[in-house]
């Protein structure tokens, strides 16, 4: 399965095209919606091995499956106050640009498909997340989603992830 | 009829794609040209043992093979003149001299260039006629000077009928018919395939024709256009004998649907095989003499295939028992066996008698790509984590109600472990691989130099991982190069100095514990400490009086450093031993040297044998585990906070058997969180790389284990004193120290 999923992702559409499915969750008070294809599993969160002197936001690595999985809070990463880990803690496995990463969010909500016209350019706004990783903001009835071109995110530098 | 051997080149492949194969065929060249410098090095040019020349005579002739069937020409071109000439060294016909072996090696190389071209690996157009010629020349030695006509093959007499090899691949047609009549024992035939269905059929024929080689030639008689009944005709030109075809035909065709028939007498085309198969035809004695007798008994020969089954299998018996005892025979002019089989052809009788020998050899190995082994290695890598986190939870259970699960948990053990040494095993291959390319270096390297020199090698035999294997080969090569350039001296030096006049370089490869030791020695000039030093000062290197010979000598480590008093095209360009040091560090070995002025010198590289499976010590700080090879572990001792002392504000040593070693606190360099009332650094372990020692302080060891390395840089990046990660009992991540980076941190 992992190997179909990195086969679609290197198929991937150029981030101008704007996926259509999304897998939406929640940072704070906003609501987030990432292309569905990048993302390989969603799994409970466990505790990982600390890497000395790494930012606070990686918690760490894990063992998926024999790979080793650095863990990225992104509640951290955005500084939205208190970071709790619990039973209902999940954690996003991302497969971006060739690397296996984890991230941890506030709650997973689902799966949208959103339909061309309903993906706006995002405004000037000022969300948690830098704007310069926003492609849009799609609205399905009367949610907000901010779409967020995760893969560019991860891949920054600020995120200290490639070295 | 030049033109009936036109089908043997490069045809066949319209409908059936060659490249898929081309990879295998280069990778199998590589091999038989490595080997035959090998054999080529190590012959005894006074006394050549049989054995090798024919070994060697396989190589060229596997390579030439596989050009012909894949359509380099100029490969095969070049292997043939290098088949003729090791053919008749083989039979004795001439002697084997130094000039010989020397334009073989360079056939190598040119062949290695040739075949470099059709992979695509160079660009570079190579011109082997002027050493083709020069091969012929050798290959002419006492024997008649124009060899390339084959109208000097025919004459009756039977040695200079195996000489026909030395005739180019496209014979003089003219040079036929003067061939007598026993000569080659080939015959022509005419051979009626069908009615088929599907007259394509057919032409596979002719395609073994061009696959095997020694087995003739074949020329359609229809212009490719079947007539009217769905029959093909072939003119065919063999040695075998209609059974032989019949078998090979039925891959193709049933045999119901082939008639044979001979076209007419033998002996016009008696040169033909000789000509367009040098290799197999000659390849033994006992043919020329053998043939003898098939001519005459050819001609019912013909009608073979109605013969009862029985009495063809008494005959190739009969026929295999007369091949063997001309073969044992080792002069080429034998008369006819005194058992001479009643019908058929001797010739192809023998050569499955050598097929099966060759075959048994072939079978004995498998070529498999290194991925799918890496594939293999990483699923047992699993296999040993699952393993090990079924063992600990096993540790939680009652051991007797749960005897049997117990038992079995053992076994389980018992098995991976085994499966994973196996599995490991396979990647190994033998450091004689390394070391077989430094004869042929050196020997052009000393004549260039004008230096004698005799290389020793210790422990060939010592397995190293592959992927090591070809990490290493670069640095070896260059200090085993260094060595010859930089340390032995030229003859007349030595002689003055008391020493033999030819120099000695050993390599040798040992196992010791969990790593490889490889050593470069040489008996030459050695290091001289004053001029490192003046180098090094000039260089503006940080240097002192105070300085042992040993931290001098380490300074030709240092990049930008070359102490050779005149560069060479061979080293001395100032990037060398720095990345050789660079290299080993890479791969996470050690490179140590040593050298007394005037006796020589021995740099000792230390290399951990695979970089997969890593015997570690996993130590307790914290909460937290970390895994330190165990390779870099000197000693541990219950730490004793008396002994240690402070220097200079922070710096910390203690005082271990007379040695002040640097304090290295492993919850210092990693920040480990400590709860308030706990005290750390209970233990203290000696680690050693790169020559120096530092003391690690530790809570707790927990206990040493063989751990799977895993890179960390796969999905992350690279960390500071963490050289990769590992998988724990427990299914958490460890991370695995880098004992190199901790101690140069600690001693700078």
């Amino acid at each position: 399965m992992q190997t179909a999923q990195l086969a679609m992702n290197q198929m991937a559409v150029p981030s101008a095209v704007k996926p259509r499915e999304y897998l939406t969750f929640r940072l704070g008070a906003e609501e987030y919606g990432i292309d569905i294809l990048k993302v390989q599993e969603i799994r409970g969160y466990e505790q990982p091995t600390r890497i000395a002197n790494a930012p606070s936001f990686i918690k760490g690595v894990v063992n998926l499956r024999g790979v080793i999985v650095p863990i990225v809070d992104l509640r951290l990463r955005f500084g939205l106050g208190s970071a709790e880990y619990n039973s209902f803690t999940v954690v996003i496995i991302l497969n971006v640009g060739g690397r296996v990463i984890g991230v941890v969010v506030d709650s997973v909500s689902d799966v949208l498909e959103l339909p061309p016209d309903a993906v706006r350019d995002a405004p000037e706004m000022s969300a948690v997340v830098e704007s310069s990783y926003i492609l849009g903001l799609g609205t399905v009835g009367d949610r907000m989603l901010i779409l967020m071109d995760i893969e560019q995110l991860i891949m920054s530098p600020e995120m200290a992830i490639i070295g | 009829m030049s033109e009936t051997t036109s089908t043997t080149g490069a045809g066949g492949g319209a409908d059936f794609d060659l490249t898929q194969f081309y990879q295998v065929f280069f990778e199998e060249a590589g091999e038989n040209l490595a080997n035959m410098e090998t054999l080529l090095l190590h012959v005894d040019v006074t006394s050549p043992d049989d054995e090798d020349l024919n070994a060697i005579f396989r190589c060229a002739h596997s390579i030439k093979g596989g050009a012909a069937t894949f359509g380099f020409q100029d490969v095969a071109d070049l292997t043939h003149v290098m088949e003729t000439l090791l053919d008749r060294l083989r039979r004795h016909e001439l002697a084997l001299h130094a000039g010989m072996v020397d334009v073989l090696l360079e056939s190598g190389d040119t062949l290695r260039g040739l075949l470099g071209r059709h992979q695509g690996v160079t660009d570079v157009v190579i011109d082997a006629s002027e050493l083709v010629a020069r091969i012929r020349a050798h290959a002419d030695g006492s024997a008649a000077p124009a060899a390339p006509a084959a109208v000097k093959v025919v004459v009756p007499a039977a040695p200079d009928v195996v000489a026909a090899p030395a005739a180019a691949p496209v014979p003089a047609a003219a040079a036929v018919p003067a061939a007598a009549p026993a000569a080659g024992g080939a015959r022509l035939l005419t051979i009626t395939v069908g009615p088929l269905d599907q007259p394509a059929l057919a032409d596979n024929l002719a395609d073994l024709f061009n696959e095997i080689p020694g087995l003739g030639t074949i020329e359609r008689l229809d212009d490719g256009t079947p007539d009217a009944g769905g029959l093909r005709r072939f003119k065919v030109s063999t040695t075998s004998g209609d059974d032989d075809l019949l078998d090979l035909f039925s891959f193709h065709v049933a045999r119901e649907k082939v008639v044979i028939a001979p076209l007419q007498a033998c002996a016009p085309v008696a040169a033909e095989p000789a000509a367009t198969a040098p290799g197999t035809v000659a390849a033994r004695p006992a043919e020329p003499a053998a043939a003898k007798p098939a001519a005459a008994p050819s001609a019912d020969d013909g009608y073979g295939f109605f013969v009862d089954v029985e009495a063809q299998k008494e005959q190739v018996r009969q026929q295999k028992a007369a091949a063997a005892q001309a073969e044992a025979e080792a002069e080429p002019v034998v008369e006819p066996p005194a058992a001479p089989a009643p019908t058929g052809a001797p010739a192809p009788a023998a050569r499955p008698a050598r097929g099966d020998k060759q075959a048994a050899v072939d079978s004995a190995t498998l070529r498999v790509s290194v991925e799918k082994v890496d594939q293999l290695i990483n699923l047992v890598g699993e296999l040993v984590i699952t393993q090990a986190m079924l063992a600990q939870t096993g540790r939680n259970l009652d051991p007797i109600a749960h005897q049997q699960l117990m038992g079995s948990l053992v076994d389980l053990e018992r098995n991976t472990r085994a499966l994973q040494e196996s599995v490991m095993a396979i990647r190994m291959i033998p450091m004689a691989v390394v070391f077989n390319r430094f004869p042929r270096m050196l020997r052009d390297l000393a004549g260039k130099l004008g230096k004698q020199v005799e290389l020793h090698t210790i422990g060939e035999a010592t397995e190293l991982d592959k992927g090591m294997v070809e990490k290493i080969t670069d640095p070896l090569t260059h200090l085993v190069r260094n060595a010859l350039d930089h340390g032995i001296e030229l003859p007349a030096e030595r002689v003055a100095k008391g020493k033999p006049a030819s120099g000695s370089i050993t390599l040798a490869a040992e196992h010791k514990g969990g790593s490889i030791a490889i050593e470069v020695r040489d008996d030459g000039r050695g290091l001289s400490r004053e001029k490192i030093y003046r180098k090094a000062q000039e260089r503006g290197l940080p240097v002192h009086d105070q300085m042992t010979d040993h931290e001098v000598f380490q300074l030709i480590f240092e990049p930008g450093f070359s102490t050779a008093d005149q560069v060479t095209d061979v080293s001395g360009r100032g990037v060398g031993m720095d990345v050789v040091r660079r290299n080993i560090l890479a791969l996470g070995g050690t490179v140590d040297l040593d050298s007394a002025e005037g006796y020589g010198m021995r740099v000792t590289v230390r290399l951990p044998l695979t970089l997969a499976i890593m015997d570690g010590m996993s130590v307790a700080v914290g909460e937290e585990t970390y895994i330190l090879p165990l390779a870099s572990v000197v000693e541990s001792i219950k730490l004793d906070e008396q002994y240690i002392k402070s220097v200079a504000g922070s710096n910390r040593v203690i005082e271990v058997r007379e040695e002040f070693l640097p304090v290295v606190a492993l919850d210092e360099v990693f920040s480990v969180p400590r709860f308030e009332d706990q005290a750390g650094g209970g233990i203290m372990i000696v680690i050693e790389a790169e020559g120096s020692r530092v003391a690690l302080l530790v809570d707790e060891l927990v206990g040493q284990q063989q751990v799977v390395v895993k890179n960390l840089e796969a999905n992350y990046r690279k960390v500071p004193g963490v050289s990769g990660a590992t998988i724990l009992g427990d299914g958490r991540v460890a991370l695995i120290l880098n004992v190199g980076q901790l101690v140069r941190r600690a001693r700078h």
